[in-house]
């Protein structure tokens, strides 16, 4: 039985803040399949395509036939826990600081068995449920679940480390005005969110939903327009030192290619998203950076809703497509750099958006609202990538199939 | 009885037990110390480095050398050279490299040396970097090297046979009264059960007094054909029989039995002996249940008996079941890839009646074994030897 966790008291300013250590970064070539399906939320083993045997750890050749055919294919999730140990005296700081650290050995019922963290409600010799999460370090680790729910299930504190959850965290949604933040501000709240700052560029204006969102308890509205350096720079002064969330839900959405537009509208879509991206990079990323381990509300994750044309471009929505991938690259550098302090940085991949910037475009949309639970639900899984909606699921099996196709098929 | 197939050992002997007195840390690197133990080889054989033609080293902290880089830095030019990275199987692994070798003429004088420093900081460095496996799969868990798999490994034998802390304590505490007759023994205080079984816990269900100190130190031998030994008026110890296995029962989804259970009859059929007529065992002791499960599978016992054999057999010195005489790696010390030698050097002492105070009255007949590379989830590497002494 797991204890809920206590809404964190508020901090001490003159206490010190422990820094971020990590657990151990270095990882074969081959065991970044697993990273790969940790990034994505799958469970995959190693499996020989000659012989069909799973295997653990990652290899390069087939233990039973020795073929060099292996693939990471999707396996079943079903193990049970054979022995544990609370380690009490561990080698590196990351887990000295943690300990006592369960973890357990897991006899896979496809085969392998897997060394695994474990969430506390694992029991030996029961049935236990494996899922690939990324530790603070970003590399992929294996973690025993329950075979059913139990209560609090979330809180456990070895899960913790590897999820990003909403609960009792603060979180800065940076546009208040899009349908995509206030249903984001909503779900994060009933997610169990501590305070909500909501970014409004030009806050006097009105705007559609404002009044809902101002009735939310906890919903703060800053003042935050991305493309302006010093309203970023003055928000951070602010509030950069409790943002243990950040959620970029800047948008800027324009239809067109490249011919016969200004290029004044493509330096508006760069200005918003990317300009606006390493802005809130720059003002908010060292603090963020710097809390990864601060208790129950530490520096956890940093979400941008990228486009599924970041990954290729849809000549339709051509600049704005660039403006993506731009946006995709950065966030990668991005990702590096938080990894240092243990803060994820999560991409949701969507297709077009049921709202007004793609209102000639055919179904099937995504609506805002499955944006904000899918944000919840990466963020509660510790996901890096995820691809929502028909579309970007579509685009990402293409992708991975044949891109020329895409490029292509995109382009006619 | 079955018979072996294999070719029996013709003559060959080891002789020349070197033990250089283990620290706790050392300033000092791999080479020094395995330095130190290749003089004390020469000295305690009476010849000098010339004679040596075939080397054999061990060692996790030389790098980036391995035993070529050793051939020049102590001056040795020799026709036979192995560098053995089998942890706590190194020892045996030598010893049955080194006899072939002489039994084929390919090298007279071998000595097979292990040797380690231990820097404040060198341990956590060697199990950062210990194999692929560990890094991928282990390492990242917390597992700070072979305390928690050993843990796992532990819990699950526990279980499924039904052993005690204080079964592992006994073994514990008898190596430790072992120990107390031994001046190089890093442990120099007794162990009562008492204070086994409060220790602080490392990783349950391993306790403080589970685990090895880590600390620097050297071992060697010297492996020769018996009429050289008697040429050099050396005491040697006749190589009866050994067996050598890696990653034996890979599909036990935990641990339970080392590969000595694979090769047990061919160990005893080559050297044409029963367990009982054994006058003292020196089995591999990173942590007491491993003995446990090598007096299982070196057939003393038969599996998941482990447990009662512990309860009803004396293991010190004068006991019913001579064990670890020297007080093994839990009294004396684990100076890496030392440890391995530390029983096969022990048991030539034994055999050759110059263990002094740790002798085990008219012991003849020993046998020594070896554990090693915690690749993943399990030890792989195992071996045994049974040696004979002269009045044998």
């Amino acid at each position: 039985m797991i204890e809920p966790i206590k809404r964190p008291r508020r901090k001490d300013p003159l206490k010190r803040t422990r820094l971020p250590t990590l657990p151990p970064l270095p990882r074969s070539r081959a065991s970044h399949g697993f990273t790969r399906a940790a990034a994505e939320g799958r469970f995959v083993l190693q499996s020989c395509a000659a012989c069909g045997t799973f295997m653990y750890p990652a290899r390069d050749a087939c233990p039973s036939c020795l073929s060099a055919d292996l693939c990471f294919a999707e396996a079943p999730r079903a193990g049970t826990l054979m022995s544990e140990t609370r380690i009490h005296v561990p080698a590196e700081v990351y887990f000295r600081e943690r300990a006592p650290w369960r973890i357990g050995l897991v006899a896979m019922q496809c085969g392998p068995t897997l060394v695994a963290h474990l969430h506390k409600d694992c029991q030996e010799g029961k049935p236990v449920a494996l899922s690939w999460q990324l530790d603070k370090a970003g590399q992929a680790v294996a973690f025993a679940h329950p075979e059913h729910e139990t209560p609090n299930m979330s809180d456990d504190t070895q899960w913790r480390e590897m999820s990003a959850d909403p609960k009792f965290r603060r979180v800065l949604v940076t546009n208040g005005r899009s349908a995509v933040g206030q249903e984001a501000v909503a779900a994060l709240k009933a997610a169990g969110a501590s305070i909500l700052f909501v970014g409004l560029a030009e806050p006097w204006k009105p705007f559609p939903g404002e009044e809902r969102l101002r009735a939310i308890e906890g919903v703060e509205i800053v003042p935050l327009d991305v493309g302006d350096e010093k309203s970023v720079v003055d928000l951070a002064a602010d509030i950069g030192g409790k943002v243990d969330i950040l959620v970029n839900t800047t948008e800027h959405i324009r239809a067109g290619g490249l011919i016969g537009r200004r290029t004044s509208i493509v330096r508006d879509e760069l200005d918003q998203s990317y300009l606006g991206f390493v802005h809130l990079a720059q003002s908010f990323g060292a603090a963020m950076r710097a809390r990864g381990a601060d208790g129950v509300n530490s520096a956890a994750a940093w979400v941008n809703i990228l486009s599924v044309y970041a990954l290729a471009n849809w000549p339709a929505f051509g600049a704005w497509s660039a403006a993506q991938a731009a946006c995709l690259s950065l966030s990668h550098c991005l990702r590096a750099e938080l990894r240092a302090g243990g803060v994820k940085v999560i991409n949701l991949f969507t297709g077009p958006l049921d709202t007004e910037w793609f209102q000639t475009v055919p179904p099937p949309k995504v609506a805002p609202r499955a944006v904000a639970n899918a944000i919840v639900s990466a963020l509660k899984g510790g996901l890096e990538d995820m691809f929502l909606g028909d579309v970007a699921e579509d685009i990402r099996r293409r992708l991975a199939a044949n891109p020329k196709a895409v490029e292509r098929e995109l382009g006619t | 009885m079955p018979s072996s197939a294999r070719t029996p050992y013709d003559r060959i002997v080891a002789a020349v037990p070197v033990t250089i007195p283990y620290v706790r840390y050392s300033a000092e690197s791999a080479q020094w110390w395995i330095g130190r133990a290749l003089r004390a080889l020469v000295e305690g054989a009476g010849i000098t480095p010339r004679d040596i033609d075939g080397l054999c080293v061990s060692s996790f902290t030389m790098g980036p050398d391995s035993g070529i880089g050793l051939t020049q830095h102590f001056g040795l030019s020799v026709r036979w050279l192995d560098t053995i990275p089998l942890g706590g199987a190194s020892a045996i692994a030598a010893l049955r490299r080194a006899a072939r070798a002489v039994q084929a003429g390919d090298a007279a004088i071998v000595a097979c040396v292990a040797g380690d420093t231990n820097h404040v900081d060198s341990f956590r460095h060697t199990l950062e970097h210990f194999s692929r496996f560990n890094q991928d799969a282990a390492y990242p868990y917390g597992t700070g090297g072979p305390n928690a798999s050993f843990a796992l490994i532990a819990r699950n034998y526990m279980r499924q046979y039904g052993a005690r802390r204080e079964d592992f304590g006994k073994i514990a505490v008898s190596q430790r009264a072992n120990a107390l007759r031994n001046p190089h023994a890093l442990m120099k205080t007794p162990l009562t059960l008492e204070q086994y079984l409060a220790a602080r816990p490392i990783a349950d269900p391993i306790h403080l007094f589970d685990c090895v100190m880590p600390c620097a130190g050297a071992e060697a031998f010297l492996v020769m054909r018996e009429e050289v030994a008697a040429s050099l008026k050396l005491p040697a110890a006749k190589i009866l029989s050994t067996i050598e296995r890696h990653n034996a029962f890979g599909n036990d989804p935990v641990q339970f039995r080392g590969g000595w259970a694979a090769d047990v009859d061919e160990l005893y059929a080559m050297a044409g002996v029963k367990p009982e007529d054994l006058d003292f065992v020196e089995t591999y002791d990173d942590y007491p249940m491993i003995v446990m499960m090598q007096l299982e599978d070196l057939g003393f016992c038969r599996k998941g008996e482990g447990p009662a054999f512990v309860r009803e057999h004396d293991f010190t010195i004068d006991g019913s079941f001579p064990h670890n005489t020297s007080g093994g790696q839990l009294s004396v010390g684990q100076a890496g890839a030392g440890g391995a030698y530390l029983g096969l050097t022990e048991a030539l002492r034994q055999v050759l009646a110059l263990a002094g105070p740790t002798q085990v009255k008219g012991a003849r007949l020993g046998l020594a074994s070896g554990f090693g590379m915690i690749n993943y989830d399990r030890g792989l590497a195992t071996g045994a030897a049974i040696l004979a002494g002269p009045a044998a």
